[in-house]
């Protein structure tokens, strides 16, 4: 059992000199990074910075090329470690939502529930019933996704993550593919959750949430963390030239 | 003359409907219908066929049909997986297994199980469950191969991020392909499934290479039977049409199938 090897003291996520490559492309250089539990961390930087070859590594979507990923203290680059068990702590959430679409809202958040955590059908509706009225979406548990807006379709994405009661939050750009109406109500769910105390790292470009909901804010250019800090003193007072050169050109 | 566009358009299409009949018309008056009539559309012959054109060959040939469709489609999706497998053994043998299966008529393959595999066996037919199971038992080996090569293509179909997310859940590799990317991919590769469907049904003619008993004819050898014993070419004309009854409403299923799934989406 894994439960009983999870360090209560360990951070949450602690990355440790992580390197990945594709092929020859080099996009991660080493990253050293640790989130505490109840933090919430929110990675900036350029397309191609490898910001979100990170956040994949952080849960085994990217397979490392070295360094160590250490989730609650379990190494998860250590290929006798079960990886599925591990994931079941780290809630996900993706830029394109990537609901399942053969199968209704309900579905969509019972299936792991019932397949993986092997709770009954009964327990797994009322824990999804629970958690799309978190989300603010409790009137679509029939829809499917294709009937949902992207809003809606992101927000159902998060109550299936949170659903097998995750330790921490993964959300990788979690509204870029949102038309910008929309982006509100996405953001005002990832920060009920901050606000719950739910670890998380956040992907994203939006600088306002990074602002105020994020307790620690780091850029990445060219597979290395060139700045990390406060959020509003990265923000206001940067002190690398690329992160002024960066914020200078999204702010 | 300046004709509106749209009025112009309207035109045209009425003459070529018009066109379309006249063919149409002239190809039934100008047939010799004296002769095909007794000979096809005899209506003394055609009670004769009743009930056994229905209750015995129409019966079996869906039959036949249902049998090689969901064995196929079993083996197939193995096939398929074993294909897409990392496994490099695995592969090779999926490929070899639908290469063989493609490459050869289906006659050859039905009567390949039928004569070869009982003497390579070295039992006798009837000891490995007789003509019809080992006919359909080729029949399979057939769709099989044809199957796995669709299902491959659907699998593959299904986006990436379905089994990100679901391996994200926690869900095994096996789970994700079971409940996520199996289930989509089937979606997708409906109306070529249908097609499969149609052309087992007809495949199931050729059957009879490994003999057929009274009551395991399907529609094909009865009505070919039953013509040769009448010298009369109704039955067939008759079998004709209880394929298309069958076939017709297949393929508007499957438009409608994939219309609603397209909603879904």
């Amino acid at each position: 059992m894994i439960t009983e090897l999870i360090d209560v003291h360990a951070p949450a996520i602690d990355v440790q000199g992580l390197v990945k490559s594709f092929g020859d492309n080099e996009v991660l250089k080493g990253i050293d990074l640790t989130v505490t539990k109840g933090e919430v961390v929110c990675v900036i930087g350029p397309s191609g910075s490898g910001k979100s070859t990170l956040l994949r590594s952080v849960n085994l979507l990217e397979e490392p090329t070295g360094g160590k990923v250490l989730i609650e203290g379990i190494d998860i680059t250590d290929p006798d470690v079960d990886i599925d068990r591990v994931r079941t702590r780290i809630g996900m959430v993706f830029q394109s939502f990537n609901l399942f679409p053969h199968l209704d809202v309900m579905g969509n958040l019972t299936i792991a529930q019932q397949r993986v955590k092997k709770r009954s059908k009964k327990e797994a509706e009322l824990i999804a019933h629970a958690m799309l009225d978190r989300v603010g979406l409790a009137e679509k548990a029939d829809a499917y996704p294709g009937h949902l807006s992207g809003g809606q379709q992101q927000r159902v994405a998060i109550a299936r993550a949170l659903c097998m009661n995750p330790d921490m939050m993964l959300f990788d750009e979690p509204t870029s593919a949102l038309d910008p109406e929309l982006v509100g109500e996405v953001l005002q769910v990832m920060r009920s959750l901050a606000d719950e105390g739910m670890t998380m790292l956040v992907v994203t470009h939006e600088m306002g949430f990074a602002r105020e909901v994020g307790s620690r804010l780091i850029f990445m250019d060219g597979g290395y963390i060139v700045e990390e800090g406060d959020p509003r003193e990265v923000l206001g007072n940067p002190q690398h030239q690329r992160t002024k050169d960066f914020l200078s050109r999204v702010l | 003359m300046s004709l509106r566009r749209t009025t112009k358009q309207k035109l045209y299409r009425y003459i070529v409907y018009a066109v379309l009949i006249a063919i149409v018309v002239w190809a039934l008056v100008s047939a010799d219908w004296a002769k095909l009539g007794p000979l096809f559309f005899n209506p003394e012959v055609a009670v004769k066929m009743f009930p056994g054109i229905i209750t015995t060959a129409l019966v079996n040939t869906l039959w036949f049909t249902a049998v090689a469709f969901v064995g196929g489609l079993l083996l197939g999706v193995l096939l398929a997986l074993m294909k897409l497998s990392e496994i490099g053994p695995f592969r090779w043998i999926a490929t070899a297994w639908i290469e063989l299966f493609r490459g050869l008529p289906a006659l050859l393959t039905i009567f390949a199980v039928g004569f070869i595999l009982p003497i390579a066996v070295g039992v006798r037919a009837q000891e490995l469950g007789g003509p019809v199971v080992l006919g359909l038992i080729g029949l399979i080996l057939v769709a099989s191969a044809y199957m796995a090569e669709t299902i491959r293509a659907g699998i593959q179909a299904v986006p990436k991020g379905q089994t990100e997310a679901a391996r994200s859940l926690g869900m095994s590799p096996m789970k994700t392909t079971f409940w996520i990317v199996v289930p989509q991919g089937f979606r997708i590769i409906i109306p070529p499934l249908t097609n499969e469907f149609v052309l087992l049904l007809k495949d199931t003619s050729l059957l009879f290479v490994v003999g057929t008993f009274v009551w395991s004819k399907e529609l094909t050898t009865f009505a070919r039977d039953a013509s040769t014993q009448n010298s009369n070419g109704t039955p067939l004309i008759m079998a004709a049409i209880l394929y298309l009854i069958v076939t017709i409403p297949l393929t508007r299923f499957s438009a409608w199938l994939e219309r609603r799934m397209a909603r879904q989406r």
